[in-house]
């Protein structure tokens, strides 16, 4: 097989909300040595019982193929969706920063978290947590930024998408 | 209905007679139901990887479903291997394993196992039942899993309260809907496509694996009407063999690894490759950058993913290859005025020429017994008995399959996939109980043997006429080839030391020990074997250094094929490359 360039891929699996489902995705792609950069799992549907994962992974074309086709053979698999840009919204992550940091730098604080629309949603004196749902590389510098300013502590979703149709 | 009558009553409503099994804690109110009833025969197996062995040699000499029933914790564990090989060869079995009660799961209670968790890669689908409301449906599905689509086990694990408590039994009542459906959807313009390369091809090849023998034998039936009226060559992989009758002019041998010359080089050259259930292995392609190189290829598969995986393909026929192959002939013989057997010509008189090497022919003495020549006449002595056929893993395999020609599918048993030492004697039994009236044959290698010969218990237990045909070597032959060949003749750890006397170990189980040890006794004593009507362990002593050729060396291409010992390996064959492949 000829060296093709790697490509990231964001696929959506729809499955059945039972036990052991996560398990035989998560473990499909240990098993087979695929990556998984990202994951993201939560029910969708509660009468039928379906949850959605969402998975971020990188290989060629067709591994990317090869990938989608042995989760289509999973029993407990529903549906598989390869997110592309054409046919999805862009990708979304929601993040929760808690910063330390000196009184002295409140101010700074403060104007970062507004220039990157983030929500406050917790402080004390000295601790600030903050709420942030955008792209996966605005919520990067984001961090970054703050890191500049205090120790941090983050706690964040993995990325999500959905079909625009 | 105590669950553990559901579960009987749900297998016999399946059609299910035989279970082979080893009962235990867990499983003791299964085991009390199956004392109580008639329609269901259970064969005790003396280890659970023998179970589940049995159940494969049953189900692929059978075309039905295998069932084992096995116990918690070790009972489970052990079944694992026999599970893998399973899934790896695509056979469908149910495997019922007991648990331990629902309230002590996760308590590391006793002869505690994580079944589900444990087998999960192994299995095509497996379940852990809850509640006894479930049960009936989940046996249900389980079924339709293991034997649609690509076939393969599935695993049930019961835990033991449920299978004391109460509830109804539906049977036939039930109407359930089953939510797993594989897909097939036959692509009419593909199959036109198809025929144009067919049509078109100067220097065509059939190539058929395990996926025909899975899809019946009215796949292998009309498969065999197609390549006669295309007169293409046609080469079987070690799962295919069978499928396509080897008596047959048009059948160039075995491919892969240890296939025939005219098979491999017609591959490499060909310029059609016609893949028919088979998934392009890599003991069959060799060095995947010069497989084919000239070659379109047409896949037919029922699993998407099988194609492209390993090699790139032209066209993808995704479906039952009985349906698609019906459909191609179809289209054929509508265009059957465009098929003009002048194109492959030149083809058939090259492929002849390639025939000429006889790369199966070997040198004939009386001491010791070439092991190519006690198969060989093992064949000839048989072959007109409509033989099964089973063997473990290792050089024996592969002589099987080299001088045994099989006419039938489901005649031949081996472990292709996993390469389980020891599937031999375990699967002879399976397929002695599914044909008890035919002659079985477990051509073993004595290292293959020893891993699972507590079965011969077994066999002298149900009374088994399975005969036993042992090439023995006392080396684990295989390994000491690929030492010899690829480590400098540095032979660690592959003489099996300190062996039994067969014919005495035979003798204790009851069963009927005889010996060779020239060739001039070869015809004899395999007469004698088949003669008797009880089971027979025949010690065939062999030539300790015969190597299995031809042979592609890893790493190396079709063409760079070993026809014998004095086609010396060369730097070039063998690379580094292909020294850490296995």
């Amino acid at each position: 097989m000829p060296n093709q360039k790697k490509e990231k891929h964001t696929i959506s699996v729809l499955v059945n909300d039972e036990p052991g489902a996560l398990a035989r995705v998560i473990g499909l792609f240990s098993g087979r040595g695929y990556n998984i950069d990202s994951l993201t799992v939560a029910p969708v549907n509660l009468t039928k019982k379906y949850s959605r994962i969402i998975i971020v992974t990188s290989g060629t074309k067709i591994i990317i193929e090869q990938i989608i086709h042995s989760l289509e053979r999973l029993i407990q698999v529903k549906k598989v969706i390869d997110l592309t840009l054409g046919n999805s919204t862009s990708e979304r992550e929601l993040a929760l920063v808690k910063v330390t940091s000196k009184n002295n730098k409140i101010n700074l604080l403060k104007k970062t978290a507004k220039k990157y629309k983030a929500k406050l949603i917790f402080h004390n004196s000295k601790k600030y947590a903050f709420e942030i749902t955008n792209s996966p590389d605005i919520i990067n510098s984001f961090i970054f930024e703050l890191n500049k300013i205090g120790t941090i502590d983050v706690s964040r979703t993995g990325l999500i998408a959905i079909l625009k149709n | 209905m105590h669950g553990a009558k559901i579960v009987l009553k749900s297998l016999v409503d399946q059609g299910v007679d035989i279970i082979f099994g080893y009962p235990g804690g867990a499983t003791l109110p299964i085991y009390d139901e199956l004392f109580k009833q008639r329609k269901l025969k259970h064969i005790l197996v003396r280890h659970e990887q023998g179970a589940v062995h049995a159940a494969e040699g049953y189900a692929r000499s059978s075309g039905k479903v295998g069932v084992v029933c096995v116990t918690s914790g070790p009972g489970a564990t052990n079944c694992v291997t026999g599970l893998a090989d399973a899934y790896m060869d695509s056979i469908p079995l149910i495997c019922l394993t007991g648990q331990v009660p629902t309230k002590l799961i996760g308590n590391d209670a006793f002869q505690e196992a994580d079944t589900t968790g444990i087998t999960r890669p192994v299995t095509k689908h497996n379940y852990l039942v809850k509640n006894v409301q479930d049960l009936e449906k989940i046996i249900q599905e389980a079924f339709h899993i293991a034997k649609s689509g690509r076939p393969g086990p599935v695993l049930i694990d019961l835990p033991k309260d449920v299978q004391n408590e109460k509830y109804i039994y539906k049977g036939k009542k039930r109407n359930n809907k089953i939510n797993y459906q594989p897909k097939a959807n036959i692509n009419l313009n593909s199959i036109k496509k198809a025929i144009t390369l067919i049509l078109k091809a100067k220097k065509p090849i059939f190539y058929c694996g395990g996926g025909v023998i899975n899809s019946g034998l009215e796949a292998s039936k009309i498969l065999t009407k197609l390549i006669r009226k295309t007169k293409f060559p046609c080469t079987n992989t070690l799962m295919g063999l069978g499928c396509f009758p080897a008596i047959n002019k048009q059948f160039i041998g075995m491919l892969g690894m240890h296939g025939t010359y005219e098979a491999n080089l017609a591959m490499h050259d060909s310029d059609l490759i016609i893949a028919v259930g088979a998934r392009f292995d890599d003991r069959v392609t060799g060095n995947l950058s010069k497989f084919s190189p000239f070659a379109k290829k047409i896949h037919i598969d029922i699993d998407p993913s099988s194609i492209n995986k390993n090699v790139k393909v032209d066209i993808a026929l995704i479906g039952d290859v009985k349906i698609i192959i019906n459909s191609i002939y179809l289209q054929l013989e509508k265009n059957k005025s465009f098929l003009k057997f002048e194109n492959i010509k030149k083809w058939w008189s090259q492929i002849n020429t390639w025939r000429k090497k006889n790369c199966l022919g070997y040198k004939k003495v009386n001491y010791p017994i070439k092991p190519q020549f006690a198969v060989e006449r093992l064949y000839e002595l048989t072959k007109n008995k409509d033989c099964f056929i089973t063997t473990g893993v290792g050089q024996h395999q592969m002589w099987a399959a080299q001088y045994y020609k099989f006419n039938k599918p489901n005649r031949w048993m081996t472990s292709g996939g996993l390469g389980t030492m020891g599937y031999g004697l375990p699967a002879a039994i399976g397929a002695q109980i599914a044909n008890p009236n035919k002659l079985v044959i477990d051509i073993d290698g004595e290292a293959s043997f020893l891993m699972t010969m507590q079965e011969l218990s077994t066999i002298c237990q149900y009374k088994l006429p399975v005969k036993i045909f042992i090439v023995n070597n006392k080396w684990m032959g295989m390994v000491r080839q690929w030492q010899e060949l690829i480590h400098s003749g540095r032979y660690s750890e592959s003489y099996t030391e300190s062996l039994p006397d067969f014919v005495k170990l035979a003798e204790s189980f009851g069963i009927v020990g005889l010996k060779a040890e020239k060739s001039s006794e070869v015809d004899n004593a395999i007469k004698e074997m088949i003669k008797i009507k009880k089971p027979v362990l025949l010690n065939m002593v062999v030539d300790q250094k015969e190597n299995c050729f031809p042979m592609i060396p890893s790493g190396a291409a079709h063409n760079e094929i070993l026809l014998g010992p004095e086609d010396k390996t060369t730097d070039e064959t063998i690379n580094e490359e292909g020294m850490v492949l296995v």
